[in-house]
């Protein structure tokens, strides 16, 4: 059973005919050649294929495309603005946050999600005191991350990147 | 996956009316377990109606000094809440713990307590499953059990032909701290609205463990009104998992503690992770009603709750470790809350 949707990705509104039973990831990749999104384990499990939607990070491999006709989505790909990198992209690269790459646009996705909950003081499990601002402290950063699986491992200089994004010393 | 038609009406009456006609039809919100189980071919609905945007998103104050979630505010929404996060720690510490950051952004307050059992046999359709395909049986028993229930299970060992076996946990962190705080489930049916106490909400799999609750075909969750609770009240949710974040629990604990005078309280305790629904620990209240909350009487009020405990064997040990393990965790529960009353 088809359906007309229209998304705005990365700033494109893009439309297109949908089966009901499309997620919102095969939409992406598969109909629109969005690929920075990876598909991990395509059951909500990885992170791998994190955006923000509608300006908050989600997996679009648990929506149904149709239910999100009209809504905007950030990919990765679309973070840098006028050729120059986004600075979770740029922290990225300076901590050498990545080996093999394929987690890194859900990681960066995650990472401005986390950056942006943090400025608005939403609490994490790692938050002491439920009441006060949060900080961007190691075991903040490491419990916000945590829907981001790295199989190479590079945790360890993830948690640093993502605190000098957001303007920490680490 | 199987076809489905998709429709999102103009109302949440037209949302019931449309599920209510459809035997084959389920309501759709954040979709984390809904589309999940569309996948894996364990949910297999002829119409899914999308209720997200037509359930009201808003936490709004109650006259009676409680706090109404709208079924469509998301449980990062609700965590992040001022009034939550001050009045009602256990049930902001609890979705906290729940789950990631982008799971929370999506999933809501009306899907969370109502997402189905994580048992791997009732995931994985090449088995036999009671709760998935009612009569082919149940495969937990004897096999993998770390993530099964020691409460509200036959005194011996269940048959896995029987109809009625089932040893599935229910997975929600958010519905133990719901179950702790008496929340009242609004709910909007095709015969009328109707309160249903949340404790009252999720059954035990009784003669039929492919119903997890109460709510009618075609019952749609509207709102989750908090209580507010007596001045001076403490809470707290504590979970043991096999990982330091993101796991399901292997038992938790929500506890609410009201100090009534001096080495006298009253305790609110349920426990997650242990039983097919968020059980709350009534019996252990009882104990433990009007007395000081020391350590020996709450192992004491824990070993009245925990008498008809049965552990399942299974492959990897069996869930036996989840007995002691309960009891820990609620002495170390309380005691934190004792101390922070101090
Ligand atoms: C990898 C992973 C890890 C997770 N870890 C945890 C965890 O540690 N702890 C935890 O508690 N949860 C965990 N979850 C589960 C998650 O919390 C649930 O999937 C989520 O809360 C479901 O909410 P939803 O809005 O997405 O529901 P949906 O998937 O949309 O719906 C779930 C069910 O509720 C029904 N439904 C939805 N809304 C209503 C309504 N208003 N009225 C009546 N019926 C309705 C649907 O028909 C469906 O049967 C995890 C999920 C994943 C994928
Ligand atoms: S592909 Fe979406 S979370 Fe793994
Ligand atoms: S960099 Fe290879 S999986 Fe993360």
């Amino acid at each position: 059973m088809d359906a007309e949707i229209t998304l705005t990705v990365d700033g494109a509104a893009r439309t297109l005919t949908v089966d009901t039973r499309t997620t919102l990831l095969d939409a992406l990749r598969e109909r629109l050649g969005v690929t920075s999104p990876k598909k991990g384990c395509d059951h909500g499990q990885c992170g791998a294929c994190t955006v923000l939607l509608d300006g908050d990070r989600a997996l679009p491999c648990l929506a149904l495309a149709v239910a999100h006709d009209g809504a905007e989505i950030t990919t990765a790909d679309g973070l840098a603005a006028d050729g120059e990198l986004h600075p979770v992209q740029q922290a990225f690269i300076d901590r050498d946050a990545f080996q093999c790459g394929y987690c890194t646009p859900g990681q960066v996705c995650s990472a401005v999600g986390v950056l942006a909950e943090v400025d608005r003081g939403w609490p994490s499990h790692a938050t002491e005191d439920l009441t006060a601002d949060p900080q961007l402290t190691h075991d903040e950063v490491a419990e916000r991350m945590s829907g981001n699986l790295c199989r190479c491992g590079a945790y360890v200089n993830i948690v640093p990147a993502v605190q000098q994004a957001g303007g920490v010393q680490a | 996956m199987k076809p489905f038609a998709y429709a999102r009406p103009g109302s949440v009456a037209e949302a019931v009316r449309d599920v209510a006609a459809e035997p084959a039809a389920v309501f759709l919100a954040g979709g984390t377990n809904l589309v999940d189980h569309l996948k894996l071919g364990v949910a297999r609905p002829d119409l899914v109606v999308d209720v997200r945007t037509l359930t009201s998103r808003e936490i709004s104050d109650l006259p009676d000094g409680g706090l109404r979630l709208g079924a469509a505010s998301t449980n990062s929404e609700v965590a992040a809440d001022r009034r939550v996060r001050e009045r009602y720690p256990v049930l902001a510490e609890a979705l906290l713990a729940g789950a990631t950051g982008q799971l929370r952004n999506t999933a809501t307050t009306g899907g969370n307590p109502l997402q189905r059992t994580r048992c791997v046999y009732f995931q994985d359709v090449t088995t036999a499953c009671n709760k998935r395909d009612p009569g082919s049986g149940c495969s937990a028993v004897g096999g993998y059990t770390r993530h099964h229930a020691v409460l509200g299970v036959p005194a011996a060992l269940p048959d896995p032909t029987a109809p009625e076996t089932c040893t599935a946990t229910h997975p929600s962190d958010m519905a133990v701290a719901l179950a702790a705080l008496d929340a009242q489930v609004q709910v909007l049916g095709p015969a009328g609205e109707r309160t249903i106490p949340f404790a009252d909400l999720h059954r035990l799999p009784g003669d039929d463990p492919s119903r997890d609750t109460v709510l009618e075909h075609g019952e749609l969750i509207t709102a989750l009104d908090l209580p507010p609770l007596p001045a001076g009240a403490r809470s707290a949710y504590r979970k043991v998992r096999d990982r330091a974040s993101y796991a399901f629990a292997l038992v938790s604990v929500a506890a609410v503690v009201t100090a009534d005078g001096p080495g006298s309280s009253t305790v609110r305790i349920a426990l997650g992770g242990v039983a097919h629904k968020p059980w709350r620990a009534t019996r252990a209240e009882q104990v433990l009603r009007g007395g000081p909350l020391t350590e020996d009487a709450v192992r004491a009020a824990m070993a009245a709750e925990l008498a008809a405990a049965q552990p399942q064997p299974g492959i990897d040990g069996g869930n036996g470790f989840k007995i002691p393990l309960l009891t820990r965790t609620v002495v170390a529960t309380l005691r934190e809350l004792v101390e922070a009353t101090r």
